[in-house]
C-alpha cells in the first residue's frame, strides 16, 4: 500500500474535478440556504448541517485521493456485502419518513444506505468486469452475475420505496455494461425485453407513482393534483428569466409553491433565483465534470480504473440529467437528488468521495 | 475465407475506447437538450411563467367603495350604506374540500355550500376568486367563523358595504335601486368588476358616477396554502359623494299615506323652482330586496303583479287628462285671442255635432256661462265650443308648448311623452284624416290624449306662476364627505308662455273657484285660510256609446274612471303644485282632491305660509263638503 506521500500526487492532481466539485457544492450551499430561508430564522439547521456535510465530504474526498484506487479492487466485494447488510438493516429498523423507509438513525445523523449502495454497486460491477470481455462481447450468460449484483440492492431500494435510486442504479448498470463490451445483439434483446416488461412494471408501480407518470404525460389533466409539482417547478424555472430574481428572492420557493425544495426540486429554487445565466452555468459545471470524468476514464491506466471512472461519472450524469429534466418538465417526477446540490449528508459525502476517487484515478495513471 | 474473416471480426473483443466516445457524445447531447429546455422556459416563455408566478402569489382584493348617502332636503338620511359580513370561500385554497365545507355548513346551519361553488364555476368565476356563501352573517356566525378560521383554510369573512333604504318603499321609484353589475354592463362600462354594485334604476342609476365612489385595491402576497403574508400595494377606497334631494321626507311620507293602498300617483313640485317635493307611485316596491339580490320567486312576483309596482306612474303612467285639460283649452283660447273674460257660450246639457250629441256632464246644462265659471263648473259644452273654434292643430301646438306630448326633462330614465293628437299625428299614426268631431273629445281631455301626472303637475305649476315653467328636478346638490358642495343644481326655466296679467287672472280665478266657489268641483280640497286652486278631471277608461253615462258605482273596478286633481297653493303666492291621479277612483273631485288636500295640509304645516295655520285644521274632515260632480 502506497500511503506514503508521493510528489507526483501534486503534479498530477486533477484540479478540474476538484474545482468543479466544489463549485457545484457551492451552488448547493446557496440553494439549500435559499430553500430553507425564512425571514424569522435566516440560519436554519438545514443549511448549517449542509455546511458540515460539505466539510465532511471534502475530508472524505481528500482521504480518497490519498488512497490508491487499485486497492479498492480487492475491497469491492466486502464493501458490497457490508452495504447490502446496511440495506437489509434499513428495511427492518429503518426510520420511515413520508411513507418510505430509507434512513438509519445513528443519533447524531441519519444514514441513507441507498446512497452508499450506488457506490458499492459501481465498485462491485467494475470489479467483476475488470477483465477484457470475451470475443464477440458480453452475452446474456456473461451478465447474469452483474444482473444479480444489481438486482439485490435495486430490489431492496425499490422496496423502501425509492424508485429514483433504483432507476439510477439501473442506468449506471446499463452504462457500465455497455462500456464493458456488451454484445450489441444482446443489448437489443435486453432493450426489447425491457420494453415488453413495461406493462408488467406498470402494475408494480405504486398508485402515486402511476399518478406521476400520468401527470407527466398530461400535466394539465389535474393541475392541482399530481401535475401541480411539475407545473409549479416549470413556473419557478421559467419565471427566473435571464438573470433570475436574485438570491433569496424567489417567490415560488419562498412561498412554498415548490414541493421538496431542498431535495428533489432544488434545481428550480436555484434556477428561479439565478435565471438562465445561473442554470446554464450549473449545467455547464455538470457537463464539465462529466466530460472530465469521461476523459479520465479514457486515459485511465487500467480497465478497472477506466470502468470505475465511467461508473462514477455515470452516477453524476444520470442523476443530474434526470433531476434537471424532471424540474423542467421533460421527464416524469422521480425522486432523484441533484448531485452535490440537494440537501442530504449521505448523498453529498458519497458524491464527494466519488469525485475524490475520480481524482485518484487520474493522478495515478502514471504510477506503476 | 471471406466468411471466416467476417466471422472473426464479428467475434472481435469490443474495445473500450470507442464505446466511451459514444457515451461521451450521448451524454453531451442529453446535456444540450436540457440546456435547450432551459432556454425555452427561461428565455422564450419567461413572461408567461413570470405572470403565472405572480398570479400564484398575488391576490388582488378589491375594496368596494362605500356608496354615497342620499339625504332629503332637510338633510335627513334616506339611503345609507352599512357593512355586511359575508362568508366567502376561495375554492382554490380549499385543502380538504369535504371537511372544510362540512364545518362551514355546520357553522352556518346548512346553506348548500357545494351548490354555490359549482354555480360560481358555471358562471366562469376563476377558482382563485372568493365565492360568497352567505351574506349578512349574524354576529354569532361571525364569531364562530373567526375563531375557527385556521381549521378552514380558504374560508374567510368579507366585509361588504351594502345599500340600505331606510324607509323601504318610500320614494322607491325616485331613489331606484342597486344591483350586481350585469355581464352586459361589464362589457359596456369600464372600471367595473364582477360582483360590483351598480345603480340600476332611478336616482341610483342617474347619479351613479357621484354615488359609487372609487373602489380600493389591495395586492396581497399569499403563500402556497393561501395564507396572507403581507400587503404589497394598497390603494385606499374613496367613498361616494352624498346626494341631497329636493324631496321632503315628511311630505313624501304624508303623500304615501294619503294615497294609501290606492293605485295611482302623486307628485308635488315647488312651482318657483321646479323642485320636486314629493313623488309617489303606488303600488311601490322595496328596493332593499334588490340590494340583497332578488330571489327568482320575488322577481316573478314583481313582474307578474297586474298593478306593475316597478312602473313609476309619475313619469311612465299615461292617462287621459279629462277635464284638467280644459286649462289647456283656456290658455290656447286666450293666447289665440279666441277667448276673453267675457266670452260666453250657452250650455243646454249638450251640443249636436255632426249626427251625434256631445253631452255635458251636467244633464240639465249650465245655461249661458262665462270662461271663469266654465272652468269652475267644468262645463263640457263651453270647451267643446272652444275646441271647435281652435281646431285640433292649434290646440295641439299650445298643449306642446305647455309641456304635453314631450318629456319634461326630469333626470330619470324611461320618462314617457304621452300623446297630444293633431291632424298630422293622426295621418302618421293611422293614415287617416282628422275628423273635426274628434277635436271635441280632445278638448275635454279624452280620445287620443294621454298625459303623465308629472306633465299635469307642471301645468298646475305653470298656471300658478303666470306662464313660467321650470324644469322638474329632485337633486339640490352633491356633497363631498366633509359636507362641502361639489355641485349645486339651480332652477332652470323650461318654458315661458306670454300670458297677460288679465289672462293670468282669469285662469287664477277659475282655478281658485274650482276649490272655493260653491259651484266648484273640488270643494273637498279646500283648506281654511289657504287659497287652494286647482282643477279636477275624470278620465274615462272605456269608451261609452255616444252620450251614454253609466253611474260609476255600477261599473266593475277596472272599468271605472281615473280621478284627477291638480292644484297649487296659495293662490296669490304659490309654493306648491300637485297633481294626483287615482286609477279607477272615479270622479277626480271625490277621489283625488282629498288626497291632494292632505298633502297640502302637511306641506303648510311643515312650511307655514305668512299666517299660521288655524289650530285643528288637520283634524277637520273634508267629508263635510257637499259632493259635487265634475
Amino acid at each position: 500500500m502506497r500511503l506514503g506521500f508521493d510528489r507526483r500526487l501534486i503534479y498530477h492532481f486533477d484540479w478540474a474535478v476538484f474545482i468543479l466539485t466544489f463549485a457545484i457544492a457551492l451552488v448547493g450551499l446557496l440553494s439549500v440556504a435559499s430553500a430553507s430561508y425564512s425571514e424569522h430564522r435566516p440560519f436554519q439547521t438545514l443549511i448549517i448541517r449542509q455546511i458540515i456535510w460539505t466539510v465532511a465530504g471534502a475530508a472524505a474526498m481528500f482521504a480518497v485521493v490519498m488512497f490508491d484506487y487499485r486497492a479498492l479492487s480487492s475491497y469491492s466485494y466486502p464493501i458490497y456485502v457490508l452495504v447490502m447488510g446496511l440495506l437489509l438493516t434499513v428495511s427492518i429498523i429503518g426510520q420511515a419518513t413520508g411513507g418510505s423507509r430509507r434512513w438509519i438513525n445513528l443519533g447524531l445523523f441519519t444514514l441513507e444506505p441507498s446512497e452508499l449502495a450506488k457506490l458499492a454497486l459501481i465498485l462491485v460491477l467494475v470489479r467483476y468486469l475488470r477483465d477484457d470481455p470475451p470475443p464477440g462481447g458480453l452475452r446474456l450468460r456473461h451478465i447474469l452475475v452483474p444482473a444479480i449484483l444489481l438486482g439485490l440492492p435495486a430490489g431492496l431500494v425499490l422496496k423502501q420505496p425509492d424508485l429514483g435510486t433504483m432507476l439510477t442504479m439501473l442506468l449506471i448498470f446499463a452504462t457500465i455494461i455497455f462500456a464493458a463490451g456488451i454484445n450489441l445483439r444482446t443489448m437489443g434483446i435486453l432493450a426489447l425485453g425491457a420494453l415488453l416488461a413495461m406493462p408488467v412494471a406498470w402494475h408494480v408501480l405504486k398508485p402515486y407513482q402511476k399518478e406521476r407518470v400520468v401527470a407527466f404525460l398530461h400535466p394539465q389533466s389535474d393541475p392541482l393534483g399530481a401535475g401541480y409539482h411539475v407545473i409549479q417547478s416549470e413556473i419557478a424555472v421559467g419565471s427566473g428569466g435571464s438573470w433570475g430574481k436574485g438570491f433569496l428572492k424567489g417567490t415560488q420557493a419562498r412561498l412554498n409553491f415548490l414541493p421538496e425544495q431542498t431535495t428533489d426540486f432544488i434545481f428550480s429554487v436555484f434556477a428561479e433565483e439565478f435565471g438562465f445565466a445561473g442554470s446554464i452555468l450549473l449545467l455547464g459545471l455538470y457537463a464539465g465534470l462529466v466530460g472530465r470524468g469521461l476523459a479520465i476514464a479514457t486515459r485511465a491506466r487500467d480497465r478497472f480504473g477506466a470502468l470505475l471512472a465511467l461508473g462514477l461519472t455515470a452516477m453524476v450524469f444520470w442523476q443530474a440529467a434526470i433531476n434537471i429534466g424532471m424540474a423542467t418538465g421533460i421527464l416524469p417526477v422521480v425522486g432523484i437528488p441533484l448531485p452535490l446540490v440537494s440537501y442530504g449528508g449521505s448523498s453529498l459525502i458519497v458524491l464527494m468521495a466519488a469525485m475524490g476517487l475520480l481524482i485518484s484515478i487520474n493522478t495515478r495513471r502514471y504510477l506503476f | 475465407m471471406a466468411v471466416l474473416s467476417r466471422r472473426r471480426t464479428k467475434l472481435a473483443v469490443p474495445k473500450l475506447e470507442p464505446r466511451l466516445t459514444l457515451l461521451s457524445i450521448f451524454m453531451m447531447l442529453v446535456m444540450g437538450a436540457v440546456g435547450l429546455r432551459l432556454y425555452y422556459l427561461q428565455i422564450i416563455k419567461t413572461h408567461q411563467m413570470a405572470d403565472l408566478a405572480d398570479r400564484n402569489r398575488i391576490r388582488v382584493r378589491r375594496q368596494p367603495a362605500s356608496r354615497g348617502l342620499i339625504f332629503d332636503r332637510r338633510h335627513r338620511i334616506l339611503v345609507d350604506t352599512r357593512p355586511s359580513y359575508d362568508a366567502v370561500l376561495v375554492p382554490e385554497d380549499l385543502h380538504n374540500r369535504a371537511v372544510t365545507i362540512g364545518k362551514l355548513e355546520r357553522f352556518l346551519g346548512g346553506d348548500h355550500v357545494e351548490d354555490k361553488i359549482s354555480q360560481a364555476e358555471d358562471d366562469g368565476l376563476p377558482s382563485s376568486e372568493p365565492v360568497t356563501i352567505k351574506e349578512r352573517l349574524t354576529w354569532d356566525q361571525v364569531v364562530a367563523l373567526e375563531t375557527h378560521q385556521l381549521e378552514m383554510p380558504g374560508v374567510s369573512i368579507q366585509v361588504t358595504p351594502r345599500r340600505r333604504y331606510i324607509y323601504g318603499p318610500v320614494a322607491a321609484h325616485l331613489l331606484g335601486y342597486v344591483g350586481e353589475v350585469s355581464e352586459q354592463e361589464l362589457r359596456k362600462l369600464p372600471g367595473y368588476h364582477m360582483g360590483d354594485e351598480i345603480g340600476k334604476f332611478g336616482l341610483e342609476r342617474g347619479w351613479e358616477d357621484y354615488l359609487r365612489g372609487v373602489s380600493g385595491n389591495q395586492e396581497i402576497e399569499v403563500d402556497a396554502v393561501g395564507r396572507r403574508l403581507r400587503v404589497l400595494n394598497e390603494t385606499p377606497e374613496k367613498p361616494g359623494a352624498a346626494v341631497v334631494l329636493t324631496l321632503d321626507l315628511d311630505l313624501q311620507q304624508a303623500a304615501e299615506q294619503a294615497l294609501g293602498n290606492q293605485t295611482g300617483a302623486l307628485v308635488a313640485i315647488d312651482p318657483r323652482t321646479g323642485e320636486i317635493l314629493a313623488m309617489v307611485s303606488h303600488p311601490s316596491f322595496d328596493p332593499n330586496q334588490f340590494a340583497t339580490g332578488l330571489t327568482s320567486a320575488q322577481w316573478r312576483q314583481l313582474m307578474s303583479d297586474p298593478h306593475h309596482p316597478l312602473e313609476d306612474r309619475v313619469i311612465q303612467g299615461t292617462y287621459p287628462p279629462g277635464s284638467t285639460f280644459k286649462l289647456v283649452d283656456a290658455i290656447a283660447g286666450l293666447e289665440e285671442r279666441l277667448l276673453t273674460k267675457s266670452t260666453s257660450f250657452h250650455c243646454a246639457g249638450g251640443i249636436w255635432y255632426g249626427n251625434r250629441e256631445y253631452r255635458c256632464w251636467r244633464k240639465q246644462g249650465h245655461g249661458t256661462i262665462s270662461l271663469i265659471n266654465a272652468i269652475i263648473a267644468s262645463c263640457d259644452v263651453y270647451f267643446y265650443n272652444v275646441g271647435e273654434h281652435l281646431g285640433v292643430d292649434r290646440l295641439a301646438r299650445w298643449a306642446n308648448r305647455l309641456g304635453f306630448g314631450v318629456v319634461s326633462g326630469i333626470p330619470l330614465a324611461h320618462e314617457r311623452t304621452g300623446t297630444i293628437p293633431s291632424s298630422a299625428w293622426k295621418q302618421r299614426r293611422f293614415h287617416e284624416r282628422w275628423y273635426p268631431a274628434e277635436t271635441l273629445s280632445v278638448a275635454i281631455g279624452q280620445g287620443y290624449v294621454a298625459v303623465t301626472p308629472l306633465q299635469l303637475a307642471q301645468l298646475a305649476a305653470e298656471v300658478s306662476m303666470g306662464g313660467i315653467r321650470y324644469k322638474p328636478h329632485f337633486v339640490r346638490r352633491i356633497e363631498a364627505l366633509d359636507g362641502t358642495t361639489i355641485k349645486a343644481y339651480q332652477p332652470e326655466v323650461a318654458a315661458r308662455i306670454p300670458l297677460t296679467p288679465d289672462q293670468f287672472q282669469i285662469l287664477q280665478k277659475g282655478a281658485c273657484g274650482v276649490v272655493n266657489n260653491p259651484m266648484g268641483t273640488a270643494r273637498k280640497a279646500a283648506i281654511p285660510g289657504i287659497e287652494v286652486c286647482g282643477k279636477t278631471g275624470t278620465a274615462q277608461v272605456v269608451k261609452e256609446a255616444a252620450g251614454a253615462r253609466t253611474k260609476e258605482e255600477d261599473l266593475p273596478e277596472r272599468y271605472r274612471d281615473h280621478g284627477w286633481f291638480i292644484a297649487y297653493a296659495p293662490g296669490n303666492d304659490p309654493r306648491i303644485a300637485i297633481s294626483c291621479v287615482i286609477e279607477h277612483g272615479g270622479h277626480g273631485g271625490s277621489a283625488a282632491a282629498p288626497v291632494v288636500r292632505q298633502v297640502m295640509l302637511r306641506y303648510f304645516q311643515l312650511y307655514p305660509p305668512g299666517q299660521p295655520l288655524p289650530a285643528g285644521t288637520l283634524a277637520k274632515a273634508a267629508a263635510s263638503v257637499p259632493e259635487n260632480g265634475d
